[in-house]
């Protein structure tokens, strides 16, 4: 064991956890991968931020709080009204815990239930798949949330199946006096031919944030997307005032298969995306489309590594930034190229807008071309608000303010007008510019 | 009188540049502004919309009366002052339509008016988009955003149309522009003349000045306004050029054709 432990520190506090807790009817194998997640974890300690893919957000701020299991007795508090997406059916999980009660609705040809059901209901599909997408290796809190394996979603898109309403997973975080984690782990099987939307909204039910504790979602998102499959997968994050939030999303993609992700990041004080998809035939797209938007002192980090690792594969990337207060933002992306992945086509794009002096953004875009017949691009760009577009708008009648909200939605409104489920755009419109919403629509 | 320039000194990033312009323009009255290069000509059109960083040293502007140097940009053009910009910004992400109804709407609150809805702003922006020629796509795509230097020039005088302003300042809106989308712009601009509205007209060519004939024309030269006339003063610029209106006398300088002086120190003409 690498890390040194302190008896008040998450380390401590996780193995704390992993000796007291018993998952009711934990499978045997389920209860292995528990224990080999745990051991990994041990092996791997936590990062520093000497670490690489840590330089740019210290992991002290998680790694030096004991937060202690969420425990699934413990009611979250949450009104059904709060959850966006209106009327639709969803399946809902509070502090990583399923809650029906707040769930409804079905999906059409889709299967969808929570994971330790279809840890019985489907062991051999899960068995197959669970922890061989997002592989624990080098990665602690996947480790970690691998032992502390409970709970979270399961999707199977069968064999051709095409799926009209968009699957939507709600992950509630309700703080409590005492910081505490949650580590909810999610299982998408998009089976060849098949075709659906997925959307995983995280939000957290203090509006204010006033009088709770500090939280760690800890979660870890694997997606199968078959031969052929279509497969749409946004995430919406907008987690409370006090809130740590990590996500690791793991994509792997079978032969002519298209993945397109929307990473849509408000909340949190420190919220971090990594998002690895691997090209694992060839004839596959993928396009990874961000958001972030910060204020005050928060800080976010999306991490991706797109991994051309066949032929003849399309990857298409434009992450953006607004950030303002005192905010940090990270942006690192990686496309790798392997040595027989000749034709691959790729542009990855990252441009940041910086509305006060204080906000800061560290932005690394890197290529590793391993082939020689590829066409690759990357660029990353930082500024401010264009004094002359502002003067232009005022010379127009319209008032700073608003004119300062309308060239800040422009610069997001190519990755708004890409979201396709009207809610998840509205509520996008709504984060961005309030009554600026519309804006499209307009046009 | 609806504008009143006064002994007006203007610098940018340090410069003076206006170095005490006195104007004066009545309702209805179209005055063309000329004068070479580095004149002052499009400083004026700027510190009249209230640009940024254009910082007014002395003198005075009163618009209907009102001090217009203290209000800002946004005010000014509510109370009636557009400029049409010699290079139009590209807005990406903001459609025309979106930008414009929602600049229509902040003028007509200002003055006491309600809001117009959807319906009736398309209606407003098909009957003013005829009448610029413009096409109605440019209208619907992002403010100016891949427009060909016509199409930005012609979408400037397509937003005057539906602003409906009482002062519009043109800087150089003939600049680049082929002869067709001249005659274009300039039937745009001449319907849009009446009793009620004064234009500023400022231009590099005798050119536009045929096609949009001024009442007024004056020759703007170091910052000063060298010489005002009517509309012939236009072919007499045209075949004399401005040397003569400068400091130094003629003979000098038809020695050296285009050598123009920089460090002249200011001195009556």
């Amino acid at each position: 064991m690498e890390a040194v432990a302190h008896p008040d520190d998450l380390f401590s506090a996780a193995m704390a956890d992993f000796e007291e807790t018993r998952f009711k009817g934990e499978r045997a194998w389920v209860g292995g991968m528990r224990r080999a997640g745990m051991t990994s974890f041990s092996k791997i300690g936590f990062p520093t931020a000497k670490d690489e893919a840590w330089r740019y957000t210290n992991p002290a701020s998680i790694v030096r709080t004991p937060f202690r299991l969420f425990q699934e007795s413990e009611p979250g508090r949450i009104e059904s009204g709060a959850i966006p997406g209106g009327e639709a059916p969803r399946l809902v999980f509070v502090n990583g815990w399923y809650a029906p009660g707040l769930s409804r609705g079905t999906f059409g040809p889709a299967v969808a239930f929570n994971l330790r059901q279809a840890m019985a209901a489907e062991e051999g599909a899960v068995q197959a798949s669970l922890g061989r997408i997002a592989v624990p290796l080098r990665h602690s809190f996947t480790a970690l949330n691998a032992a502390f394996l409970g709970d979270g979603a399961f999707v199977r898109i069968p064999r051709g199946a095409i799926v009209e309403e968009p699957i939507h997973l709600v992950f509630v975080t309700s703080p409590g006096a005492q910081p505490a984690a949650s580590h909810p782990r999610n299982l998408i099987l998009a089976e060849p031919e098949s075709q659906a939307k997925i959307i995983e909204t995280y939000i957290g039910a203090d509006a204010d944030g006033s009088s709770a504790g500090p939280t760690l979602t800890n979660a870890v998102t694997e997606i199968a997307c078959g031969e052929g499959a279509i497969l749409e997968h946004t995430k919406l994050q907008r987690e409370g005032s006090a809130a740590l939030h990590l996500h690791r999303i793991a994509a792997a993609q079978g032969r002519a298969s298209r993945f397109d992700s929307h990473n849509l990041c408000f909340g949190g004080r420190l919220a971090r995306t990594d998002i690895d998809v691997v090209f694992q035939a060839e004839g596959g797209e993928c396009s990874l489309n961000g958001l972030f938007v910060t204020h005050g002192s928060q800080h976010v980090d999306n991490h991706t590594l797109i991994d051309h690792a066949k032929p003849h594969c399309v990857s298409r990337e434009l992450y953006k930034g607004i950030l303002s207060g005192r905010s940090r933002g990270v942006f690192h992306g990686k496309v790798i190229v392997r040595p027989d992945a000749q034709k691959t086509d790729a542009i990855q794009t990252n441009k940041n807008l910086l509305l006060s002096r204080e906000a800061l953004v560290n932005s690394t875009p890197a290529l590793e071309i391993l082939a020689d017949d590829v066409k690759c691009k990357h660029g990353s760009t930082i500024g401010q608000l264009d004094a002359n577009a502002l003067f232009y708008l005022r010379a127009r009648g319209i008032g700073e303010e608003d004119a300062r909200a309308m060239l800040t939605y422009g610069f997001a409104a190519d990755l708004a007008s890409r979201i396709r489920v009207p809610w998840v755009r509205e509520e996008v419109e709504r984060l961005l510019g309030g009554r600026l919403a519309g804006a499209l629509e307009a046009a | 009188m609806l504008l009143e320039i006064r002994e007006l000194y203007a610098s940018v990033g340090g410069n003076e540049i206006l170095k005490g312009v006195d104007l004066k323009v009545d309702y209805g009255e179209v005055h063309a502004i000329m004068g070479p290069n580095g004149s002052g000509k499009s400083t004026l059109a700027h510190v009249l919309a209230g640009r940024p960083g254009y910082e007014v040293t002395r003198g005075e502007v009163l618009y209907k009366g009102m001090d217009l140097l203290a209000m800002n940009p946004e005010t000014r053009a509510r109370e009636g002052i557009f400029l049409a910009f010699q290079y139009p910004v590209e807005i990406p992400g903001v459609s025309n339509v979106y930008f414009l109804k929602n600049a229509l709407n902040a003028i007509r609150k200002h003055r006491g008016e309600p809001e117009l809805d959807a319906m009736d702003f398309l209606k407003l922006t098909r009957e003013k988009a005829k009448l610029v020629e413009i096409d109605e796509d440019l209208v619907k795509r992002p403010v100016n955003e891949g427009f060909s230097g016509g199409e930005k020039k012609r979408n400037e005088i397509f937003q005057m149309a539906v602003l409906d302003p009482t002062l519009a300042v043109l800087d150089e809106t003939d600049s680049g522009l082929d002869i067709d989308a001249l005659r274009t712009v300039a039937s745009g601009v001449n319907q849009l003349r009446n009793p009620k509205r004064s234009m500023i007209v400022v231009t590099h060519y005798q050119r536009l000045l045929n096609y949009i004939v001024p009442d007024f024309l004056h020759v703007l030269v170091e910052g000063r306004i060298a010489l005002s006339g009517g509309k012939e003063l236009a072919l007499e610029l045209e075949e004399k050029g401005y040397a003569w209106l400068e400091k130094e006398p003629p003979s000098a300088r038809s020695a050296v054709p285009g050598a123009r002086g920089t460090e002249r120190s200011p001195a009556e003409i």
